[in-house]
């Protein structure tokens, strides 16, 4: 069925209530980072009290929103009129429907737990109050982000995410890697960034405006090319914030931030953005195939991308953002498959939320019991000193894997089903590459799940020699670890029953079944298979046998994918090293042509002044002498001239 | 006798006075050949008056004797004060103000 035209009706009643689910955290932010050493205190409490009331809010719009009709759960608040000029109105307004409201609780839901996370893995930190501070700060744009009825304040919101992670990504500043990685992170966003911002003002000049009722409902009107070019846009800005190829460089780096922030980057915020932004846009995708099919392209190669790099990665915490990459990929292929595959990516998406949510804070909980080493050569044996973290992660491993009946597998199976019910070669072309992606996927997270927690003992003494001494950590981090594990084992299937999630989204992004040439069962089947195969490789070598304590030298692929596959030495030599020899070519001409002409008319006006001044040498006679010569000149010019 | 004649001898005074600013070193001296410039042209305004039947020069004449008189004025007492501190009256000797 496809979508009904899009017309929100005026929020009334408890709808009223959207804009505190941005403006929670905004105060909170506020109060933080304003407040300074005085909030010092209490700080961490009302930063978590803030997201959690954001959370309680949020579910209080979604039962109201449950309450109405499918067609009628779709809400505008105007909020203000932001920039109020003739000819160029920007209203401040959030937009409530299904879509948002499924974001505003995973944001707040999952940014909760990692804020009661974080005050026990930060607990040691000066800086906690101004940590927490931007944790408020990161809710709160990732919100506006989502809840914006209009693409300039979703643009607003989109900077507000680069700012914020660039402050929690750097938020070690006092190590050059975590100051240097935060900068890379935010370059790099803002060459997504230019994409979007070109989106919105392609909107406004073809649709006379950047309202969402203004876009979707002009579209079908407008010139295909031009909708191809924003979709195009929009999928750049995709690029930048969902880290897929090929401005994906910038992830694998961003670890450099506490752990925390890794999961909230990679499950509730961030990441997530480009997703939206086109699941939020479908209208635009749907009339333009060609724009899709680069979105399956795009999503395709960083599926395959960040499945690579996470089998190369030592670093537990780059292996898992490298498995990030790889299921954002997937998530961009299912969306670029069109109502097929729409509900699947945002179902992939909330499921993805809570197991990598969970293994990442499984990963700081392992680091916060090894002296904060992230290197899994150096782990093994941990399951029997870190028992909590072991089952939680363990959950979350599983349901990434797409083992059924944990959630992975359930929206995992839809979008490899999707993929191959886009019909044709690249239907199939499509397929096989997420079916690849869940061998290559099974693979690399056993290896990070045997590496850490079966096997011998690998222990090291860190820098300073104190030897590991793995202990459970307290239970603020514990809790929110358990309770995403629940997510990690029930979200799938809770989706599932009598295709729930479908039927909630499919009046805002369409719905369409696909066909695909496997039989269902067929295809659950070969899924399955090749998630057993590579468990079992992975078994062979990593379960079987010791891993070694330092890395072997590898093939050719694992030592390219240990540096992400030559993306950076890629960017480095093709944009960092041109852009530098240009500024070094312009600087040279400043230096040389600019200021030469520049200092030479000086140099040349205070050398010959130097000489001139010379003729003032005090001695009246010659004064008089020069002006005696000058009259008698004067006289014989007036007699020439007149004689 | 012919005016031209007084036009003769005044060129001469002038260029006399002229030769004598520029050559010679003594204050004093340099003044007086100031004064000789000076009254030659007095000579030839008065020359020209009576050549033309005009009175313009004869006035003019006058005008330069009073401003020759305050310059005499002026310039002797700059040229003692110089003296005074210096203990030389040679114009080649007050060079400081230069580059």
């Amino acid at each position: 069925m496809p979508p009904s035209t899009y017309a929100p009706v005026a929020a009334t009643g408890v709808f009223t209530l959207t804009a505190w689910v941005v403006a929670l955290p905004m105060i909170g932010a506020a109060i933080l980072l304003l407040g300074g050493k005085r909030t010092d205190r209490w700080g961490h409490l009302l930063g978590t009290l803030a997201a959690i009331a954001s959370f309680a809010l949020g579910a209080v719009l979604f039962f109201s929103l449950l309450g109405k009709s499918g067609g009628a759960r779709s809400y505008d608040q105007h909020v203000y009129t932001w920039v109020p000029v003739p000819g160029f109105t920007a209203d401040a307004g959030f937009h409530l429907d299904q879509l948002s409201i499924t974001f505003v609780l995973l944001i707040t839901g999952v940014g909760s737990l990692i804020h009661v996370y974080s005050i026990g893995y930060m607990e040691h930190d000066e800086n906690r109050r101004r940590f927490f501070g931007y944790l408020n700060l990161f809710l709160a744009a990732m919100l506006v982000l989502v809840l914006a009825d209009n693409y300039l304040l979703l643009y607003a919101g989109w900077e507000g995410v680069g700012l914020a992670s660039y402050l929690l990504i750097g938020f070690w500043q006092h190590k050059p890697s975590a100051a240097v990685a935060a900068k890379k992170a935010f370059i790099v966003n803002r060459v997504g960034d230019i994409g979007l911002s070109l989106a919105v003002m392609l909107m406004f000049t073809t649709f006379g405006g950047f309202a969402f009722s203004d876009v979707f409902n002009k579209a079908g009107a407008a010139d295909r090319d031009t909708i191809t070019g924003i979709g195009l846009m929009l999928l750049l800005a995709a690029c930048g914030k969902s880290a897929q190829f090929p401005l994906q460089s910038w992830l694998g780096d961003a670890m450099e931030g506490p752990t925390p922030v890794s999961a909230l980057i990679h499950a509730a915020t961030m990441v997530t953005a480009g997703v939206y932004l086109i699941v939020r846009s479908h209208v635009i995708f749907d009339l333009s195939p060609n724009a899709r099919l680069m979105v399956t392209v795009v999503g395709a190669i960083t599926l395959m991308i960040g499945a690579i790099i996470g089998c190369a990665k030592d670093d537990i915490k780059k292996a898992l953002a490298g498995s990030t990459m790889s299921q954002i990929g997937y998530m961009i292929l299912a969306a670029g498959l069109g109502p097929i595959g729409y509900v699947f990516a945002i179902m992939h998406l909330v499921t993805h939320g809570f197991f990598k949510a969970g293994l990442f804070l499984g990963a700081g909980s392992v680091m916060h019991g090894m002296n904060d080493d992230v290197d899994m050569r150096h782990y093994g044996a941990l399951r029997k000193y870190l028992p909590v973290t072991y089952i939680t992660f363990g959950f979350g491993y599983l349901a990434i894997i797409g083992c059924p009946p944990f959630s992975g597998f359930w929206s995992k199976d839809k979008i490899i089903e999707a993929a191959f019910s886009q019909g044709g070669t690249s239907g199939w072309v499509l397929g096989c590459t997420a079916l690849l992606g869940a061998l290559i996927t099974a693979f690399y997270m056993t290896r990070v799940m045997l590496m850490t927690f079966f096997g011998e003992k690998r222990w090291v003494p860190d820098a300073e020699g104190h030897e590991p001494h793995p202990h459970e950590s307290p239970k603020t981090m514990t809790v929110p670890m358990v309770i995403l594990a629940l997510g990690s084992i029930l979200a799938g299937g809770l989706f599932s029953i009598g295709s729930g999630f479908v039927n909630w989204l499919e009046p805002i992004t369409g719905h369409a079944e696909g066909h695909s040439p496997l039989n269902t069962w067929t295809l659950s089947g070969l899924t399955l298979l090749v998630v057993v195969l590579g468990v079992a490789y992975a078994w062979s070598q990593y379960g079987a046998k010791q891993a070694p304590a330092t890395a072997p030298a590898g093939s050719p692929l694992t030592r390219a994918a240990r540096r992400d596959l030559y993306g950076d030495a890629f960017n480095e030599a093709v944009f960092m090293r041109t852009g530098q020899y240009l500024t070094r070519l312009l600087v040279y001409f400043d230096l040389k042509g600019v200021d030469g002409v520049v200092n030479g008319v000086a140099a040349g006006l205070g050398g010959s002044s130097g000489r001139f001044r010379r003729i003032q040498n005090g001695f009246v006679r010659s004064y008089a002498l020069s002006m005696f010569g000058g009259a008698a000149m004067l006289i014989a010019a007036l007699l020439l001239v007149r004689g | 006798m012919n005016p031209a004649n007084y036009l003769y001898l005044s060129a001469i005074l002038f260029t006399l006075g002229a030769l004598g600013v520029l050559v010679r070193r003594n204050a004093i001296v340099v003044f007086m050949c100031v004064e000789l410039m000076l009254n030659a042209s007095n000579l030839a305004f008065v020359t020209f008056s009576r050549m033309h039947g005009k009175l313009d020069g004869q006035v003019i004449a006058f005008f330069t004797m009073v401003v020759a008189a305050a310059e005499v004025v002026v310039g002797l007492a700059i040229i003692i004060t110089v003296f005074r501190t210096r203990r030389s009256a040679s114009v080649d000797d007050a060079n400081l103000l230069k580059y």
